[in-house]
């Protein structure tokens, strides 16, 4: 018996939603006992890849074909059913997001697997295999029963504490036989922004709405992230002014995030802003207008002056 | 080009969530409903898609007759006719077999539907369709040109863009900004009263999963106020206290 796990890569490291991911299929592991293999796919260093260990994985396939070096769901997709296949795994772990949400769908029809997106617990296994998960952008959650042999889970940000061990996972070399079709679509360019932190992984998210006044008022907002290791986010007024890239977009109709630390910066807390946030750990609001109903979603406000307030925040976070 | 739009009947994004009957059904006093709003997106692009290319635009809905009020509305926005399967959806896997006997029998060369809904959020319809069908799926498709049997689309990914071309036929996750939101007009809104609107009953399926029970989360703590000019304290708050630092 084992639980499979679908890692993703960023810059030549397992991404830390897939550290818990991994995190998650070791405590599902040792509940219906068995062991935790992991999925790497594309050109990736083995010694990284033997890191999966500290998380729980005892075994890494790696399928180093540098055509999967590119998200590729289709070609992902054969190479995780054929994964699970070779090591029997009877439920497979990804983590939420674009790629992980097509990869396990993809997969779910090929295995007739049962499947659960945005799972916010470990599984129940009281009387059947049951899961915990988001709904209504947040606003709930639903537990489902999985009734099919293979289980997927894919798994929101901070599901689960990770605590990291010591272990090291064997990485072995993985065939898999792809077919002309998985690589129907080409891939004609991409575009990816200088910052080093993406909002989907990111533990700490400073983020901006119309209270900045400006695209050439972000200073102070990038000096605080970039003190705190955090990335930067932004309200949708914004993203549509063109003031940040639209992939910092968060809310309804951007993305979802949870970390541990979500700081607010002139936003109002509109419930469709609100939705995209209110799965964070820890969330901290700024914002002028005492009023403001993001404070009724907040677990620290500050009433005051964002052009104020954050330099005095980034002195203290670099403790001067 | 025969274009499908798959749209849900979902709360508006400004409704309280609550449910009944021991929570396992959703309180639907008060609550007003919208088609879903990423796939209000895919409806828009499908519109301005079908008036470029000369085509027809289906929508597709898989849920009870109180989904029809946004049927219309979709029509009114410019589809040529619609299709409901008449069954309560109850999980993705049933929605994307339905949607896939109904692709089967029509030959669509394209499937829109929005990056996930907002009931579910599970954003998986449109890999399972994909499946199903043997086409490609791409979601979250945020720009979408169509030049014979070419698409070439961009779609979103973790910090960036990626710009893509495949042949048709194709399954596609739509989010902003691929199109802007479509009001209906007056004229719409009458046209669409007689354009052809069929209840089909849903193909059987196996049972993936069940939904036992819904809950909500529990409610939060008052908020923490720090004064302005002690700021800086925050982030010993933060550290000592919220431990998230
Ligand atoms: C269907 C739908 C979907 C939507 N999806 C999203 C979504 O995904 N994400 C999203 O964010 N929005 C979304 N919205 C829009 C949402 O309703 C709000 O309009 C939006 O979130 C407001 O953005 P904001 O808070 O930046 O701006 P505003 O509401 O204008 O708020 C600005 C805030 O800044 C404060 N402020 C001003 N100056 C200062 C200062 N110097 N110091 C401190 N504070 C200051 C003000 O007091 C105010 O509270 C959606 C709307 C609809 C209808
Ligand atoms: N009941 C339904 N009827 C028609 N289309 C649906 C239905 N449920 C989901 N879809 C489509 O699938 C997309 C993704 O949904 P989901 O996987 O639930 O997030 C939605 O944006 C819709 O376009």
């Amino acid at each position: 018996m084992s639980v499979l796990v679908f890692l993703e890569i960023e810059k030549g490291s397992i991404k830390k939603t897939s550290q818990e991911a991994i995190a998650y299929a070791a405590a599902v592991a040792s509940k219906i006992g068995g062991t935790v293999t992991a999925l790497a796919l594309g050109e990736v260093n083995t010694g990284e890849l033997a890191k999966a260990g500290q998380f729980g994985a005892s075994e890494v396939l790696h399928v180093a074909d540098s055509r999967l070096n590119q998200e590729n769901s289709l070609a992902y997709a054969t190479a995780l059913v054929q994964a699970v296949k070779k090591s029997a795994a009877e439920v497979v772990v990804l983590a939420k997001s674009g790629i992980g949400d097509a990869v396990a769908a993809r997969s779910a029809a090929r295995l007739k697997a049962g499947i659960v997106s945005g799972a916010t617990e470990l599984p129940d296994l009281e009387g059947g295999f049951k899961v915990k998960r988001s709904i209504y952008t947040g606003k709930a959650f639903a537990t489902v029963a999985l009734k099919t042999p293979v289980k997927i889970i894919a798994v929101r940000k901070n599901a689960i504490e990770v605590q990291e061990g010591a272990g090291t996972a064997t990485v072995t070399p993985f065939e898999v036989s792809f077919e002309d079709k998985d690589f129907r679509a080409s891939v004609t360019g991409v575009e990816k922004s200088g910052s080093d932190i993406s909002l989907t992984d990111a533990d700490i998210i400073v983020s901006g709405g119309r209270g900045m006044k400006g695209p050439e008022h972000w200073q102070p907002l990038l000096d605080l992230a970039a003190a705190l290791g955090a990335a930067t986010g932004c309200s949708k007024p914004v993203s549509d002014l063109d003031w940040r890239p639209h992939h910092e977009h968060i809310g309804q109709t951007g993305i979802k995030v949870s970390p541990n630390l979500y700081i607010a910066c002139g936003i109002s807390g509109a419930i469709q802003h609100l939705a995209g946030v209110n799965g964070s750990k820890c969330i901290v609001v700024i914002n002028k207008d005492p009023e403001a109903p993001f404070f009724k979603a907040a677990d620290y406000g500050i009433v005051g002056d964002v052009f104020e307030i954050l330099p005095k925040l980034t002195k203290a976070v670099k403790g001067e | 080009m025969k274009i499908l739009v798959c749209i849900t009947n979902v709360p508006d994004t400004t409704a309280r969530i609550a449910f009944t009957d021991g929570n396992t059904r959703l309180d639907k006093t008060g609550v007003q409903y919208i088609i879903g709003p990423y796939d209000d997106y895919a409806l828009a692009r499908g519109v301005e898609l079908k008036e470029q290319t000369g085509g027809t635009l289906t929508v597709l809905n898989v849920g009870t007759g109180e989904g029809e009020q946004q049927i219309r509305k979709a029509l009114a926005i410019g589809a040529d006719d619609a299709i409901r399967i008449d069954a309560e959806p109850v999980d993705s896997f049933f929605v994307a077999e339905q949607i896939a006997h109904i692709a089967r029998q029509n030959q669509y060369d394209l499937i829109l539907m929005g990056r996930e809904s907002i009931d579910f959020n599970s954003g998986i319809v449109h890999g399972l369709v994909g499946e199903l069908l043997d086409i490609p799926s791409y979601s979250p498709v945020m720009k979408l040109d169509i030049e014979g049997g070419t698409a070439r689309f961009t779609r979103e990914i973790d910090g960036g863009k990626e710009f893509l071309q495949a042949s048709l036929p194709l399954v596609l996750g739509c989010q902003e900004p691929i199109a802007e939101w479509k009001i209906p007009n007056m004229r719409g809104i009458m046209t669409a009263r007689t354009k052809p609107l069929q209840v089909l009953p849903p193909v059987a399926t196996d049972e993936m999963s069940v939904l036992e029970r819904y809950e909500l989360p529990p409610a939060k703590g008052a908020c923490k106020m720090i004064p302005a000019d002690q700021a800086e304290t925050l982030i010993r708050l933060l550290k000592t206290e919220a431990k998230v630092l």
